[in-house]
């Protein structure tokens, strides 16, 4: 399982990589390698042009400005995994970080690759959904940044013209207190998730449900955001019979059906998995771990 | 003396830690060359022809070769590797590469050769095989119906072979049981996925006329042997040598047509050829398990006694016969093993199916048959409402009828002995260990707080040391070395560790003053290599025989120098020294000398030149290995996880020769077992197309997976070889799946949910509840 | 022609300046053109862990790498942790004395693993230590020994061995 043949460029400026995507055809960008590597290794791909990003500046920062937090499309997974200003300001991103993957391949992959690879099961990409993410994307017109929820074109394919990269991308953060649960079902600990559950919640003084966000992976081609699962807790308290019933509307979502799992069963662990996240989620708006 | 039963450390250690270990892939001839090979992507289809004009035209390709090119320089073109039986209806022997017709996805169509991998495999992407699809038959059972496609466009039928194997009247016994109860099972195991893959490294010697192969194999005389044979070379033409092995498992045993055109790309280029398998290639075209169908019944009296067993099996044979019916023989075999069965009848059919050939991975066939007769087991425990380990109890053979002659007859004809073993002992040991008889409590508290606990049982037996023999020589050499050489194979599971053990045990004891050879078909002449958990036993006794010759002759010179009686000599490292007195001693190398003689000098003592013996001890029944596992589980309901709380194997192997190494097979047994259980699934779709073949959709367990397996010993000495040893490599695997469905099946038992099958996924879980809630 | 560059990587504190051809992996180059076998591939698709070599420090599975990545980037593998050739490293010898190896072919992609994670958690738990290898694949040992012996290296190594 070699690699094809291919011509390498590994420029060192965003400019630079524009260029290279304007004039070269069947051109791949080689990001952490950690999914197009072996799909390279396996000739599922056969670009006529590598353009390696690994040496580009300026696009591995992390920090928060204006409660929003902004990531390079470089910044590695384990630097991710160890930043205090997500730990402390972005604590689902933390939670989901640590089930991505494993240890090796989290020293490689990047933010940047996981969400252009679209993954239907990748936990970052399901973050950017659930924190309403926005993309900011070069290319030669300049630069602009797309929702997230218009991010996913089709399966696994971005809403990004050929000659366009992703840079950066900015999640708004949720204030505190604020509750926040990732809760995935894999079949081993670092696998791709079968499906999984981001929940996000905001309580007001009186314990109502104020604010909500369940974003579902693994279930469609991109992550589903909830939003009549959302509406149906604006306004309510939180019951452990309401959550059950109020989840019950997941196992609508059409799913997908592969090796791993028929859909029926997609759909059986969407209502499950978003109520366990939203009663995580809940547990934690006080202030508790959960 | 003390060395065997020691924790010694293993001579493998040090160079496979360093990184200096010498695997197939490590090994670089100079001038060599890389293959890759173009495999058939249907399941079933002709050739219609194959065009090499655009992959010859890559720069750094050296030859495009297809069944014609090879034909001139085979003298028979297939594989014939048949175990012997009577039970063959059709002989589907692999040919070296596909002959106008490939039959399942991934056989081998033709070898590039190239100056590295990398182009070989671009240029292979470039042969282009005009495939005239044919239709392809998936399920073993749909191949058997009548009007099913044919595997083979020339065969007759898809049944490969069918047998019954049985004794006494089972249709008797069943007419006149109080209680009957029949399962129909679903059992699927997967591939070996050592984690190396195979390899072969072919030179060609064309001055000393001498071909020779490493090769990743279990093997090695198997495969000089059909060397020898297909090639029309002999047995000094043709050398396997084996290097490290990362691995075997069982499909590095068989023969392949890899090996062979490797080989012959070899000599036909005259230059040494590399062809290493990669991940991809391991899914497709290396031997596999897959499914076996099951109809099975039991009757059993008032008392749970079992009256008779009897039923059918439907197993998947894949597209050719690469090793036999072992393994759907030693599935029968197994069922009423290690439980008093008066009467048996299974009629086995063995199906054709287009995809790779079925032969044994670790376990060989002894799950499966352990399976079912532990399924049927649990059956009758909840219908009478007895507990599971006392249904167990009273039909386990008890100690006192050991050796017991059962009414089997094994594959070659001999009676199946139970030689020794005590089975009540064993599963009484592990229940204790397991906390069976509170288990009750711990599950009650458990489902007060919403969580569902189970616990399940499975003994199992294993017939093990599979002769006629195993190969040893000893010798001490003028360095006063101790040399041991076996046509026994080395894959990970620290043969020459054992053999070292044995032999310093007569030796010296310094187990740094010992040398081992395994592997290598010019060492030792004769050999049958790894394969049943044979080795210990088989190799074991050879290697110790040997030992004892060596020891009696060195002693007798010993004392004819030190002018002592043998009686009162020692051998201590590499010195031979009267008992209490160090100072009077001579050295094994002054020995080796003395007896390797001089021109003109008389050798003392009128003893034989040379100071070494080769042993190869018959031993044609096998030693029975058996054992208990309980484990517990915790099912989550709502996702159909599993996962296991606790995990204890009792078992018994006979004489432990090194206890941190039978420990280290038992938990790596279990680790298979766990797979086979939750995690592994090698899917193909109608088209006999395989659908799982990356590491991210077959499924091996990791780390985080497995639970800590507690594993205690007993010891029956086998009075069948002259150490008491018994085989372990497999052993671990054996009851796992059936402890583990029990007892998974123990914890949804408040829905009623009854499970047939093993894998057991957790989709299948969840849908299991539901169906039963409704 | 084959499209190559020249690099210059150290491995285990020796430098090498080496033409590659662009789409050579970092797994081959260190097998095939420095000789260092050591490092073993079992899957090529980023799954089995026997190629983990310490890139940097970190550990990274060198069959997904291109060879031109590493330049002027340090690499350490296997044949650099035993200090001298009649000693080891104490990670090595823990797995001898653990039985934490039988084929030895996964080996080495763990014991690299295992220097990252114990250079970063001098004092793991059980539970760690597994989650620091579930990126690696055995199918020998049923991972026991090996989690045995990382504790026992973990004590070793705080010990000063």
């Amino acid at each position: 399982m070699k690699p094809p043949r291919f011509h390498y460029h590994d420029p060192e400026t965003v400019p630079e990589v524009v260029g290279l995507l304007k004039t070269l055809p069947n051109a791949r960008m080689l990001a952490g390698g950690q999914s197009l590597m072996p799909m390279l290794n396996m000739r599922l791909v056969l670009p006529d042009h590598l353009i390696d990003l690994n040496r580009v500046e300026g696009l591995s920062y992390i920090r928060e400005r204006d409660g929003v937090l902004e990531v390079g499309a470089m910044a590695r997974q384990r630097e991710i995994e160890f930043a205090a200003s997500v730990r402390e300001r972005c604590p689902l991103m933390h939670e989901a970080i640590l089930q991505v993957g494993h240890r090796q391949t989290r020293n490689r992959g990047t933010l940047g690759g996981s969400l252009c690879q679209l993954d239907p099961s990748a936990e970052l990409v399901s973050v950017a959904a659930a924190l309403d993410a926005t993309v900011a994307v070069a290319g030669p017109k300049g630069t602009r940044e797309i929702p997230f929820s218009e991010f996913p074109k089709t399966y696994m394919t971005p809403a990004i013209a050929a000659d366009e990269l992703v840079t950066g991308v900015r999640f708004p953060l949720w204030g505190k207190p604020h509750g926040w649960a990732f809760v995935e079902f894999a079949r081993r600990h670092g696998d791709f998730a079968i499906v999984s559950a981001a929940a996000l919640l905001e309580e007001d003084g009186a314990g109502k449900i104020k604010r909500a966000s369940v974003t579902l992976g693994g279930v469609g081609p991109a992550p589903v955001r909830v939003k009549e699962l959302e509406k149906a807790l604006i306004g309510e308290t939180v019951s452990e019979k309401r959550l059950r019933d109020a989840c019950e509307v997941c196992r609508k979502i059409e799913a997908m059906q592969d090796v791993h799992a028929p859909s029926s069963y997609r759909q059986h662990l969407a209502t499950v998995l978003s109520r366990r996240a939203l009663e995580k989620a809940h547990a934690r708006i006080g202030g508790g771990r959960g | 003396m003390g060395v065997i039963g020691a924790r010694v450390q293993r001579l493998e250690d040090p160079s496979l830690l360093r990184g200096n270990a010498r695997f197939v892939d490590d090994i670089v001839l100079p001038n060599m060359l890389h293959a890759a090979f173009v495999r058939s992507p249907h399941g079933h289809a002709a050739i219609r022809a194959i065009e090499k004009k655009a992959a010859l035209a890559l720069s750094g390709v050296h030859a495009v070769l297809v069944r014609d090119d090879l034909v001139p320089y085979m003298r028979n073109e297939r594989l014939v590797v048949g175990l012997p039986s009577s039970s063959y209806k059709q002989d589907l022997n692999r040919p070296a590469l596909a002959i106008g017709e490939v039959v399942y996805v991934g056989e081998p169509v033709a070898i590039v050769v190239a100056e590295d991998r990398y182009i070989a495999e671009d240029a292979a992407a470039l042969v282009e095989v005009d495939y005239d699809p044919l239709p392809a038959v998936c399920d073993c059972r749909a191949a058997l119906a009548p009007g099913a496609p044919v595997v083979h466009r020339g065969a007759p039928h898809n049944l490969l072979a069918e047998f019954r194997m049985g004794y006494g009247d089972a249709d008797a016994a069943f007419a006149k049981a109080a209680h009957v109860f029949r399962e129909s099972l679903w059992q699927h195991r997967g591939g070996s996925h050592s984690i190396e893959c195979r390899g072969a490294v072919a030179s060609y010697d064309a001055i000393e006329d001498r071909l020779t192969l490493w090769s990743s194999t279990q093997m090695p005389h198997q495969a000089m042997r059909q060397l020898c044979d297909m090639l029309g070379r002999d047995e000094n033409q043709v050398r396997v040598v084996t290097p490290d092995v990362g691995g075997g498992f069982g499909p590095k045993l068989v023969f392949y047509p890899e090996d062979v055109v490797t080989a012959l790309a070899a000599m036909i280029l005259k230059r040494p050829v590399k062809w290493i398998e990669d991940r991809r290639e391991h899914f497709v075209a290396s031997t596999q398990e897959r499914d076996q169908y099951w109809e099975c019944e039991i009757a059993v009296d008032r008392d749970a006694r079992i009256l008779g067993i009897r039923g059918s099996i439907i197993h998947d044979h894949g597209a050719y016969t690469a090793r036999g019916v072992n393994l759907p023989h030693n599935s029968a075999e197994t069922v009423p093993l290690q439980y008093e069965v008066p009467a048996y009848s299974m009629n086995v059919k063995v199906a054709l199916t287009n995809k790779v050939p079925v032969t044994p991975v670790r376990g060989a066939g002894h799950p499966q048959g352990t399976f079912a007769m532990e399924r049927l087991l649990d059956r009758v425990a909840r219908e009478l409402e007895l507990d599971r380990a006392e249904v167990r109890r009273r039909n386990l053979i008890p100690a006192s009828k050991m050796p017991y002659t059962t009414q089997l007859k094994a594959r070659g004809g001999m009676p199946v002995v139970l030689d020794s073993g005590d089975y009540p002992r064993c599963q009484q040991d592990a229940l204790a260990r397991a906390g069976w008889a509170d288990f009750p409590a711990r599950r009650d508290a458990a489902r007060k707080a919403g969580r569902y606990l189970g616990i399940g049982v499975a003994n199992f037996c294993k017939g093990t040391g599979r002769g006629p023999f195993e190969s040893a020589t000893v010798r001490i050499g003028p360095s006063g070395k101790v040399h041991v050489y076996s046509g026994a194979a080395a894959m990970g599971q620290s043969t020459k560790t054992m053999l070292a053990q044995i032999v310093a045990e007569q030796l010296g004891s310094d187990m740094e003053n010992v040398t081992v050879t395994t592997g290598d078909t010019a060492a030792i002449p004769l050999g049958l290599g790894g394969s049943n958990s044979r080795q210990t036993v088989t190799a074991g006794s050879s290697a110790h025989l040997a030992a004892l010759k060596v020891r009696e002759k060195a002693l007798k010179i010993a004392g004819h120098v030190l002018e002592a009686s043998e009686r009162d000599l020692e051998i201590d490292g590499d010195q031979i020294h009267v008992k209490g007195v160090p100072g009077m001693k001579v050295s094994l190398a002054k020995i080796a000398r003395t007896v390797a003689g001089t021109a003109g000098y008389a050798l003392p003592g009128g003893v034989a030149p040379g100071l070494e013996a080769t042993e190869c001890a018959v031993i044609d029944d096998m030693a029975h290995a058996n054992g208990t596992a309980v484990v517990e589980v915790e099912v989550d309901v709502e996702t159909g996880a599993v996962e296991l709380r606790k995990f204890v194997v009792v078992h018994d192997c006979g004489r432990i020769v090194h206890p941190t190494i039978v420990d280290g097979q038992i938990i790596g047994g279990t680790a298979h077992g766990i797979g086979n259980a939750l995690f592994e699934w090698m899917g193909f779709d109608e088209n006999a197309q395989p659908v799982t073949t990356t590491f991210a959709d077959y499924l091996l367990v990791t780390a985080t997976e497995m639970p800590h397996i507690e594993v205690a010993h007993h010891e029956s000495p086998s009075p069948l070889n002259p150490l008491g040893v018994k085989g372990v490599g497999e052993c671990g695997v054996i009851p796992v799946a059936a402890a583990i469905v029990s007892a998974v099946e123990d914890a949804l038992s408040p829905f009623g949910v009854h499970i047939a099958q093993a894998p057991i996924f957790p989709a299948q879980i969840v849908a299991m509840i539901e169906q039963a809630h409704r | 022609m084959a499209e190559s560059r020249n690099i210059a990587v150290t491995v285990n504190g020796k430098r090498h300046e080496q033409r590659v051809e662009v789409r050579l992996t970092l797994a081959d180059f260190l097998r095939q053109q420095l000789g260092l076998t050591g490092t073993h591939l079992g899957c090529e698709h980023g799954v089995c862990g026997a190629c983990t070599v310490l890139l940097d420090g970190q550990s990274a599975r060198s069959c997904l790498m291109l060879a031109v990545q590493a330049n002027e980037h340090e690499i350490a593998t296997v044949e650099g942790l035993a200090p001298s050739p009649d000693t080891l490293h104490p990670l090595q010898e823990a797995f001898r004395d653990n039985h934490g190896l039988q084929c030895g072919f996964c080996t080495p992609g763990i014991l690299m693993t295992l220097v990252e994670f114990l250079r970063d958690h001098p004092d793991p738990t059980e539970d760690e230590v597994r989650v620091a290898i579930s990126g690696n694949l055995c199918r020998c040992t049923g991972y026991q020994g090996i989690v045995a012996a990382a504790l026992d290296a973990a004590k070793r190594m705080r010990k000063g061995g």
